[in-house]
């Protein structure tokens, strides 16, 4: 074992610094309130902003957003971990720009796809100018995606889609939805659902809003009546959408903006370092010691099991169960952050951003309210500790 | 021993349970938090007029005659149903304090006006580092013969935006010893000099920052004794610690029942997601926080409310029940998924004062470390 970066690794994190420190949109880090974890607070699934756009299409013109993909389909030939070193540290100082259509479309293209649909998508994908949004959720399918309604019925070279979609986070700022939806009622899921893209200007889609907890308008309800969707975009075969779709859901939980806690947990020492209450240093109080001891412990884990499942992809080796691991730990991490943070900074950590007297911008007020996402989307935490109880350990459902 | 309530007891709880839920509604509480003031005239008066606002007060001042221990069964069902407005503020931190301090005079015409709900009151008590010490209380009060003059920054003052009156502990001597020399006022809120801002937080609870910039005080403003306002404010921290600990028992209560109603009914996989294991504990975890909280509550009340050293009680019961509705609130979260995540639902509501109450009068460290001092450590 050799927990040290090799000199190359360094030198490429030392670019991506560079890179992240010149080129990010000004002001950006400081104005976002993104929260580590958190899907409810995240300015890109809120508004499109031409300098986010800016900023992933230069992204995309070094291959980053892509770069552990094979060259033959514009990836950078990297590693996973020189993958995970540049993620986190984009999520470390905060810069925008990573998308569902490279994160979580993309692999599972690359995976399932025909040529023709690789052909397509994918160049696109790689220059980073496409926004894709998650087309899962139904009001009676969340945890149980098997249980969808939405049709898509086989019309000629169309897929025809009717139903409706939930949850659907920065729906309205995306150009395409990635979907599931059943194909044939009478057979089980598994042998009944299809994946495929969906361009959002298609006729017979209509978006509608949801204003989350923060209140932010990040989550949609979108509808689809007679929606027309090319045969063509759909990945692999017809019926085995709910297959790639498991495939694309670990892909999703291993999507860990990690250089976040990391950065908001050093906001925390600051703050605790330059505080005095009671005319003491925050720092000097045992209580706030050991608080920050344990979130530095448990953010040291993330680390080491987030770099430990870019490892084993690099070694062919499929983090199915660490990646709940990582879901998981982080997920709940979100919240203790946010919890702890609070705590420390007392009463005033309560004031919303905006407030002459807040602390840390109100980051960590946002943060607390935002950490209920969290351990919900991309599969509750529930749901991580199912798969890591029955796939993980082979214990036997109930 | 006797662990229940008495009839009349359970008769207000009945009977604030069906009215709030009628006068008080969601929406109503949705429209109170967003909006800047928090306050219904409307149902202040209601509220008046049932007596609720002089519920432990004396008969001769316009109260009920009741005591803080009936109270504390109000506010419990106030915290279930969630009652936005300054009804804390006024009755527990400032009708106390005039009770137990105040002259006959101020008692006649300032406690009876709170009584009558023709008077809206809150307590300026802490400053910029928000913690309820005495040493951070540097707002000072100079005496310039027949009046003082206030200067000072107060942070976290509930309701001062809409209150006619403020209560404000202020410096009127300077010692040595950190609780000597605080003086408590009682200010018109529309005097030259007071700056009041609303704070906007978390829990959307109208928290203000006051500013006293030469404001002057008559004398007979003076609350209690010259330089012996301590005493009085750790009284009235205690009442308002406990009185707190009951809104949140309320507010766990309500998360628990709405939560475990929708464990019945939400299905996933072809079963309620009540049936499976995982739900059902934190279900029970969750039950046995809210009575856990609710008893320590109510002994740590009844033990203020006889008038018994209840240092250690109120200390446990907000220690324990800081931590306890957050927990609650946590999972009841977890439990609605992903509609609980929602502006429209309610939840968030009761979320939001989990982290609120936990906030104020000291947290679960702050109060542990009491209970520590309370057995000798
Ligand atoms: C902020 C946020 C963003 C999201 N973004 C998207 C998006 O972009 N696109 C999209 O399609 N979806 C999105 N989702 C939806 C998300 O995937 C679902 O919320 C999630 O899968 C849970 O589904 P649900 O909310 O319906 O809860 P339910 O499935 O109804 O679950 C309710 C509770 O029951 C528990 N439960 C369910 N089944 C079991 C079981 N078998 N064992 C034990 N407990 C169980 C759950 O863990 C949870 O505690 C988002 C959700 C959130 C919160």
């Amino acid at each position: 074992m050799d927990f040290r970066f090799s000199e190359a690794e360094k030198r490429f994190r030392a670019e991506v610094e560079e890179f992240i420190l010149q080129e990010m949109p000004p002001g950006y880090a400081e104005k976002d309130l993104y929260w580590p974890g958190g899907y409810g607070a995240i300015g890109e699934f809120e508004v499109r902003d031409p300098a986010v756009e800016k900023f992933r299409e230069k992204m995309g013109e070094r291959g980053w957003l892509t770069m552990a993909w094979p060259k033959e389909y514009g990836g950078g030939g990297h590693s996973f971990i020189e993958q995970a070193i540049f993620f986190e540290r984009i999520s470390y100082h905060g810069a925008p720009g990573m998308d569902v259509s490279a994160l979580i479309s993309g692999p599972t293209i690359l995976r399932f796809g025909s040529e023709e649909l690789k052909r397509e998508w994918i160049p696109r994908i790689v220059k980073g100018n496409l926004k894709f949004w998650l087309a899962y959720s139904e009001p009676n399918a969340g945890s149980d995606l098997a249980a969808i309604q939405t049709k898509a019925t086989i019309d000629g070279d169309d897929l025809v889609v009717n139903g409706q979609k939930i949850w659907s986070s920065g729906a309205h700022v995306s150009d395409c939805g990635w979907m599931v939806a059943r194909t044939d009622m009478s057979a089980p899921p598994y042998k009944g659902t299809a994946l495929f893209i969906v361009d959002n200007k298609t006729p017979g889609i209509t978006i509608r809003p949801i204003v989350n907890i923060n209140g932010f308008h990040s989550f949609n309800e979108v509808f689809f009546d007679n929606v027309r969707v090319p045969r063509k975009n759909v990945v692999g075969d017809m019926n085995m959408g709910f297959y790639y779709l498991m495939v694309a859901l670990d892909f999703e939980r291993l999507v860990i903006s990690m250089g976040s806690f990391r950065r908001r947990f050093e906001d925390l020492l600051k703050y605790a370092h330059n505080t005095r209450r009671n005319g003491k240093l925050l720092c000097e109080d045992v209580r706030v010691r050991s608080k920050l001891a344990q979130l530095a412990t448990e953010i040291e884990i993330a680390y080491l099991l987030y770099y430990k499942t870019a490892w084993m992809m690099d070694n062919n080796l499929f983090p199915n169960i660490e990646a709940s691991e990582i879901k998981l730990i982080t997920t709940l991490l979100s919240r203790k952050l946010a919890d702890a943070g609070m705590e420390i900074m007392g009463q005033q950590s309560q004031l919303w951003p905006g407030s002459r007297h807040a602390p840390i911008r109100g980051r960590f007020a946002v943060g607390y309210l935002d950490s209920i996402s969290a351990v919900i989307g991309a599969g509750t935490s529930e749901i991580q500790r199912n798969i890591l109880a029955q796939r993980g350990l082979g214990l036997k459902r109930a | 021993m006797d662990l229940g309530l008495n009839e009349e007891q359970e008769m207000l709880r009945k009977s604030a349970r069906e009215f709030l839920s009628k006068e008080c509604p969601k929406k109503l509480v949705r429209e109170l938090d967003e909006s800047d003031t928090g306050f219904s005239r409307d149902l202040w008066k209601k509220m008046a007029e049932l007596g609720w606002i002089g519920l432990p007060f004396p008969e001769k001042f316009g109260g009920n005659g009741g005591t803080l221990f009936d109270l504390i069964v109000l506010l419990d069902e106030m915290g279930y149903n969630i009652v936005p407005g300054p009804f804390f503020s006024t009755v527990v931190l400032s009708g106390f304090t005039l009770l137990e301090a105040g002259s006959d005079e101020q008692k006649q015409s300032y406690l009876s006006k709170i009584c009558s709900g023709e008077m809206v009151m809150t307590f300026a008590l802490t400053e910029l580092d928000g913690t309820y010490l005495p040493k951070s209380i540097e707002t000072a009060a100079k005496n310039k013969g027949n009046h003082y003059v206030l200067n000072g920054t107060k942070l976290f003052v509930p309701d001062a935006n809409i209150a006619d009156f403020m209560l404000v502990a202020a410096r009127t001597k300077s010692s040595s010893n950190p609780e000597e020399g605080i003086s408590i006022f009682l200010v018109d809120a529309k005097s030259p000099g007071v700056r009041v801002t609303l704070l906007k937080t978390l829990g959307r609870d109208k928290l203000c920052e006051v500013v006293f910039e030469d404001v002057k005080v008559p004398e007979k403003s003076l609350v209690g004794k010259l330089d012996s306002g301590w005493p009085i404010i750790k009284s009235i921290l205690r009442k308002a610690t406990v009185a707190k600990c009951a809104e949140m028992v309320g507010g766990a209560q309500a998360s628990l029942d709405m939560a475990v109603n929708y464990a019945k009914e939400r299905v996933q996989f072809n079963r309620p997601i009540g049936s499976f294991q995982a739900i059902q504990h934190y279900c029970a975890n969750m039950v046995t926080d809210v009575d856990g909280s609710r008893f320590i509550t109510y002994k740590a009340a009844w033990t203020e409310s006889e008038g018994l050293p209840s240092d250690m009680e109120v200390s446990m019961a907000k220690a324990w029940t800081s931590e306890a509705y957050k927990r609650v609130a946590v999972l009841a979260h977890q439990i609605f998924g992903a509609i609980g995540f929602t502006m429209d639902h309610d939840m968030h509501l009761y979320f939001r004062r989990a982290k609120a109450g936990e906030l104020a009068y000291g947290d679960a460290d702050f109060h542990r470390e009491i209970v520590a001092a309370q057995l000798g450590l």
